[in-house]
C-alpha cells in the first residue's frame, strides 16, 4: 500500500473507531430489544447484557490504546533512553527513569541484558530501577482496563502511583548504596559498541510497527479479556455483594499486606488480572487492598527475580522487593484511608 | 558466513531463529546459525534488548522481529562478492 493511501485508510480507522464507541451503548441495547433478552427479568439475562457490551467496550480500547502506543515506542529505545539516563543526578535520573519505563518497549526476557548495558553505561543503580520497576508494573493493558471498566479516574491514579512507586524505591535503594550486592563480573565487563546503523524510520514504519503491536498483543490477550469479563459477568448476578467484605474489606487492616504477599508468586499477565480485581471490588474488597493486590502480581513476580539473580545477590533481590511491596502496601493504605 | 541468534529463550528469539533457518534453507545460503544465549557474550555485542541478529560480527537489529525481505538484504550485504 502506498504511503498516503495507508495515512487515509488509518484515518479511516479512526473516524469509524469513534463512531462505534460513542455509540456502543446505543447499539448494544438495540440488540437486547431485537432480540427480545432485555424483557427477561432473570438475572443471567443481565449476565449476559454485560457481557456483550463489555467485550466489545474493552477489546476496541485495547486495539485503539495498543496501535498508538505501538506508534509511540518506535520513538523510544533502550539506547536512547540509556542516552537520556547518563550522568543524571538521584532524583531527578529516577523520575526520568520512571517515566521512560511506561514508554520504552520492553520485555521482561530482556530485563537482564537491559540492566547490563544500564549499568555499563554508568548509570546509577538506583535509577536502573526505577526503570525496571516502572516498566512491567505501569502496563498499557492495565491502563486500557482500568479505563474502560472504572473509569479515568482509576486509571490516572494507577498510573501515577505507579510512578510514585518506581521513583520512590529506585531512589531508597540508590541512597542505601547497595552496588555491593551487584554480582561482582557486572563491574568488570566490558559492553561492546553496538554498532548496529539506525534504520531511517518513516511514519509508514512507525504504523506498521502499530499494527504488529496489534496483532501481537491483542492476538495474546482477547482470550482472557474474554473470561475476565465472562466471569465477571456471572459474578455480577450470583456472587452475594458483600462476599469478599469481610477478607479484603476496609475493616480488616491485615489484607492489604497479605494481598501483597499472596501476589508475589502469582504472576498474570494485565489483561488477566484485572478482570478479577473487577470481581473482587464489586464483592466488597475495597479499592487500596484490591489495587494493592494487582500491582502485586504484574509489578512482583518470582520469574522476573529468577532472571535478576544473575546480576544482583541475593540481599538486593530481598530488599528490591521489600521496598517495592512496602511502596504498593502504603499505596493500598492510602487509598482505603481516602476512598 | 556466520549468522548469531542473540536470545535466552523468549517467543521472539526462538520465531527469529526459525525465520533465519527458513531464509538461509530457502536460498541455499552457505551459513552456520549458532544461538547465543549467554548473557555475557550478549553484552559483549552490546545489545540491550532480546533477539539481537548478528551476522559476521556485525549487529543488524536487537529487540525487533524484522521482516523476511530485511534479514535476506542483511545476509546479502554480508556475502563475500
Amino acid at each position: 500500500m502506498k504511503y498516503a493511501n495507508k495515512l487515509w485508510f488509518v484515518a479511516a480507522g479512526i473516524v469509524i473507531w469513534f463512531a462505534v464507541y460513542l455509540n456502543l451503548e446505543r447499539l448494544t441495547s438495540l440488540l437486547f430489544e431485537a432480540t427480545g433478552i432485555s424483557s427477561v427479568k432473570e438475572t443471567y439475562a443481565r449476565a449476559i447484557e454485560f457481557f456483550v457490551f463489555e467485550v466489545p467496550k474493552v477489546l476496541m480500547l485495547l486495539v485503539l490504546i495498543v496501535f498508538v502506543m505501538g506508534i509511540i515506542r518506535t520513538y523510544f529505545s533502550p539506547e536512547k533512553t540509556r542516552a537520556a539516563l547518563e550522568g543524571k543526578p538521584l532524583f531527578a535520573g529516577n523520575i526520568i527513569a520512571s517515566v521512560l519505563g511506561i514508554f520504552t518497549p520492553f520485555c521482561s526476557c530482556s530485563a537482564v541484558p537491559l540492566f547490563l548495558g544500564f549499568v555499563e553505561a554508568g548509570v546509577p543503580l538506583g535509577v536502573t530501577l526505577s526503570f525496571l520497576i516502572a516498566a512491567p508494573m505501569i502496563n498499557e493493558i492495565a491502563v486500557v482496563l482500568l479505563f474502560g471498566l472504572f473509569g479515568w479516574k482509576t486509571a490516572l491514579i494507577y498510573v501515577s502511583t505507579g510512578l510514585f512507586i518506581a521513583i520512590i524505591s529506585g531512589y531508597i535503594i540508590g541512597r542505601l548504596k547497595l552496588e555491593r550486592f551487584v554480582e561482582d563480573w557486572v563491574y568488570k565487563l566490558k559492553a561492546g559498541a553496538n554498532n548496529a546503523e539506525e534504520e531511517k524510520t518513516d511514519f509508514a514504519f512507525r504504523i506498521e510497527s502499530g499494527y504488529a503491536a496489534v496483532k501481537e498483543i491483542v492476538g495474546k490477550v482477547w482470550i482472557y479479556i474474554l473470561i475476565g469479563v465472562g466471569v465477571g459477568s456471572f459474578a455480577h448476578g450470583y456472587v452475594p455483594e458483600d462476599f469478599m467484605a469481610g477478607l479484603m474489606g476496609k475493616s480488616a487492616w491485615w489484607s492489604v499486606p497479605v494481598s501483597v504477599l499472596i501476589g508475589i508468586p502469582l504472576y498474570s499477565n494485565a489483561a488477566g488480572i484485572i478482570p478479577v480485581v473487577q470481581v473482587l471490588l464489586e464483592k466488597g474488597a475495597s479499592l487500596g487492598t484490591a489495587l494493592a493486590f494487582m500491582m502485586s502480581v504484574i509489578g512482583l513476580s518470582l520469574p522476573e527475580a529468577i532472571i535478576l539473580k544473575k546480576v544482583l545477590k541475593l540481599p538486593l533481590i530481598f530488599i528490591f522487593f521489600g521496598v517495592v511491596g512496602f511502596g504498593i502496601m502504603l499505596v493500598g493504605y492510602i487509598f482505603n484511608f481516602i476512598y | 558466513m556466520d549468522i548469531k541468534i542473540l536470545g535466552v529463550g523468549c517467543p521472539r528469539c526462538k520465531k527469529l531463529e526459525q525465520q533465519v533457518r527458513n531464509i538461509v534453507a530457502e536460498n541455499n545460503i552457505d551459513a552456520s546459525i549458532d544461538k547465543v544465549t549467554d548473557v555475557q557474550e550478549m553484552v559483549g555485542y552490546g545489545i540491550m534488548a532480546t533477539p539481537g541478529l548478528v551476522i559476521n560480527g556485525k549487529v543488524k537489529s536487537s529487540g525487533i522481529t524484522p521482516k523476511d525481505e530485511q534479514v535476506l538484504n542483511w545476509i546479502k550485504e554480508e556475502m563475500p562478492q
